[in-house]
């Protein structure tokens, strides 16, 4: 893996950004050749997303031939509610870039019949050739997506019952209320993103250092289901000083001395 | 949830760049607009996969509802009150040149009038929306001849009426058809007023107080019978009393039935309403004020004589007088201390009198002078102008605001609040030459 530290919350999410940026433009997406791209929700990749939107902006950088698929969304909470990833990918990015609508692919979590929405879902990916780079997230309980401590690390598209931690996470954005907090929700599996040609995770926040720690540090576990891409071939994870709290001083150090390489991979393109 | 698709052909048009009052805040959003309404971008996103055929630089400015004047007599020579004219073609005359001021629906208000001007003026206009043509009308506002003798104003005594002994019937002897009429003025302390206001509000019209003099008590009453709306508050009423504030003290009154609103109509032009007292109304309740223009026919018009109703007036720089009468002790001396805020406002009154009769400020004029006078915030001044007035009418579902859903007819205006241009379904009517 790379891991790549920044000072803060800030610097990690432009880094992250610059990246993603940098991936698209080197692989020259046109007509017949799109580029796909896995992306999460939260409040860790809005800094990434404002980054995004701002090269888009200025012109760097085009969604036009980019496809995305989202990793989850809530069952059965409607669409137009605030709190649905729909909205949160419409108001947060999609309203802002130019990308195209139908290459857009969110889970819809009030399907009549979930399971074919998952199905497809996977069926949805495959036709559009696999996906690029798959961006995620950390939860505190070290799950990946939805996929909550105890889902098999070789697990597709499908709904899951939220745990206790999640829910509890998620109620800072139902007014405190976790009652109102929906309790399933369809997400990709740790096998679907496994499948992505490189994986970027996004770890900020000191509440995030003792999932990341077990994550890289401890081995492959289905209790903490991050470390499941200990075995993946490309993985970044991009964290900020305070998500590194729980690792091993020497760990920092060694991808801090790295950063003079590792930043190469962000310069702009000419 | 069933599904929301909506598959329409109809080009979508984005206005980007601005910053629209939605949820009574200014905020950084794109407005987008089809088949004449205001579209949800996110519905269209997902559900149609849509995305805009066609986008509109604002430059910056700010996009607001388009402004509703529920009070308005004439303008630009034309008066509607006038029985000798073509009132269509006045009315259209009227509602082509108010786009200039932001005005995009209105309602042609007539004086205390013969029944003769009602039965020939009503028939021929009809609510109708809005378009390159000019503003939509609303339906006619009758400002009168239900009245009190005491503060007519600038109303002729002749035309004056009460109820007599079948009231309802009295409305239909005067007025003629009801049809395209929204607003009705009158004064509660007439007998018989409290079935006229059941029996017009039954009709869905809207019954406002004024030219009365009228306790709180009465008003109240008008106001459990429909009555939700109070003309030209402050002007040809009983001053505010601490003992009995008359139909002022509506804005406070707690005798209100639940879950409705008493709206109440102010000339912000400076001249109407001393600032001071403009600001006790504001501050006592806010949700209620409905900028009006009360406009004359010589709103819009150079200096010269001008009629109002059944009287002639000539207007001389900034005073008009009565034609024929010398001009005599009249309150406009007082106003020429009000003119250097509004410099292009102009005032007038009946000669020999204190009566202020209606007013020459555009729409546009007053809510500069209501956001400067009162110390509103940007959106509060154009709610005033927009939100309010389309609440008092009851419309709101479609007018008066930059919802989903909602008539697409807005202003774009700089930060100053002056009008740079004007749409109608979406549509742009008027533009400020460059």
């Amino acid at each position: 893996m790379k891991l790549i530290i920044l000072n803060d919350y800030d610097q990690a999410s432009e880094w992250a950004a610059k990246y993603i940026r940098n991936r698209i433009l080197l692989f020259q997406p046109g007509p017949e050749k799109y580029f796909t791209l896995g992306l999460p929700t939260g409040s860790t990749p809005l800094g990434c997303y404002k980054k995004l939107i701002e090269y888009c902006k200025n012109g760097e950088l085009s969604f036009k031939y980019v496809k995305t698929f989202n990793m989850d969304e809530y069952v059965g909470l409607p669409r137009d509610h605030p709190e649905s990833f729909h909205s949160f990918m419409w108001n947060n990015f999609f309203k802002h870039i130019d990308i195209v609508p139908e290459n857009t692919h969110i889970l819809d979590g009030n399907a009549a019949d979930l399971v074919k929405e998952c199905n497809a879902f996977e069926e949805k990916i495959s036709a559009a050739g696999g996906i690029e780079l798959f961006v995620g997230g950390i939860g505190p309980d070290g799950h990946i997506a939805f996929n909550e401590p105890g889902s098999s690390l070789v697990s597709r598209t499908r709904v899951k019952t939220l745990a206790k931690d999640t829910i509890l996470a998620n109620a800072q954005y139902f007014n405190g209320d976790w009652s109102k907090v929906p309790k399933m929700a369809l997400t990709v599996g740790v096998g679907t993103v496994m499948d992505a040609k490189e994986v970027m995770i996004l770890i900020t926040g000191a509440h995030k250092a003792f999932a990341l720690y077990k994550a890289i540090e401890e081995g492959v576990n289905h209790m903490w289901t991050v470390s499941a891409f200990q075995q993946h071939p490309q993985t970044v994870f991009v964290c900020d000083e305070d998500a590194t709290l729980e690792l091993r001083v020497k760990t920092v150090k060694y991808f801090k001395d790295l950063m003079l390489v590792h930043n190469k991979l962000v310069e702009p393109l000419t | 949830m069933p599904s929301n698709k909506s598959v329409s052909d109809a080009p979508i048009t984005q206005f980007v760049n601005c910053r629209i009052l939605r949820d009574h805040k200014l905020q950084r959003e794109d407005l987008w607009v089809r088949e004449g309404r205001i579209l949800d971008p996110e519905k269209l996103f997902f559900d149609e996969q849509g995305y805009a055929d066609e986008q509109v630089d604002c430059e910056g400015q700010i996009l607001a509802p388009g402004f509703i004047d529920v009070q308005i007599n004439g303008g630009f020579g034309v008066d509607f009150s006038q029985d000798s004219q073509d009132v269509a073609a006045g009315v259209s005359f009227v509602a082509k040149n108010i786009l200039e001021h932001g005005v995009t629906s209105f309602c042609p208000t007539l004086v205390t009038s013969p029944c003769s001007v009602y039965h020939k003026v009503l028939p021929q206009v009809k609510v109708h929306n809005g378009g390159r043509h000019g503003a939509g009308v609303l339906g006619f506002h009758l400002e009168g001849p239900f009245i009190s003798e005491e503060k007519k104003g600038a109303h002729l005594h002749k035309y004056i009426r009460s109820f007599k002994s079948d009231p309802v019937l009295k409305l239909k002897e005067v007025y003629g058809s009801l049809d395209n009429v929204a607003v009705v003025t009158l004064a509660p302390e007439l007998n018989g007023s409290q079935l006229v206001v059941r029996e017009l509000c039954g009709r869905g019209i809207t019954v406002s107080l004024g030219h009365s003099v009228a306790n709180l008590s009465q008003a109240e009453d008008a106001v459990k019978c429909g009555a939700s709306f109070i003309t030209h508050l402050f002007n040809a009423m009983l001053p505010f009393h601490h003992r009995d504030p008359g139909i002022v003290g509506l804005l406070t009154s707690d005798q209100i039935p639940a879950g409705r609103t008493v709206y109440y109509g102010m000339i912000a032009d400076g001249v109407h309403t001393n600032p001071a007292a403009l600001r006790i109304a504001h501050r006592a309740h806010p949700a209620g004020l409905v900028l009006v223009t009360d406009a004359i026919a010589a709103m819009g018009l150079p200096p010269g004589r001008h009629t109002l109703g059944q009287q002639v007036i000539e207007i001389q720089g900034l005073h008009a007088y009565v034609a024929g009468w010398t001009f005599t002790g009249c309150v406009s001396h007082t106003h020429t201390q009000r003119h250097t805020h509004l410099p292009n406002t102009e005032c007038f009154c009946l000669s020999g009198t204190k009566t202020l009769s209606g007013s020459i400020a555009t729409m546009d004029m007053c809510v500069r002078h209501f956001k400067q006078a009162s110390g509103c915030s940007v959106e509060e001044a154009l709610e005033a102008a927009s939100l309010h007035p389309a609440q008092l009418l009851g419309i709101e579902h479609r007018k008066g605001n930059l919802n989903y859903g909602s008539d697409a007819d807005f202003t774009l205006l700089d930060d100053h609040l002056n009008v740079s241009a004007t749409y109608i379904s979406g549509e742009q009517v008027w533009r400020k030459e460059r």
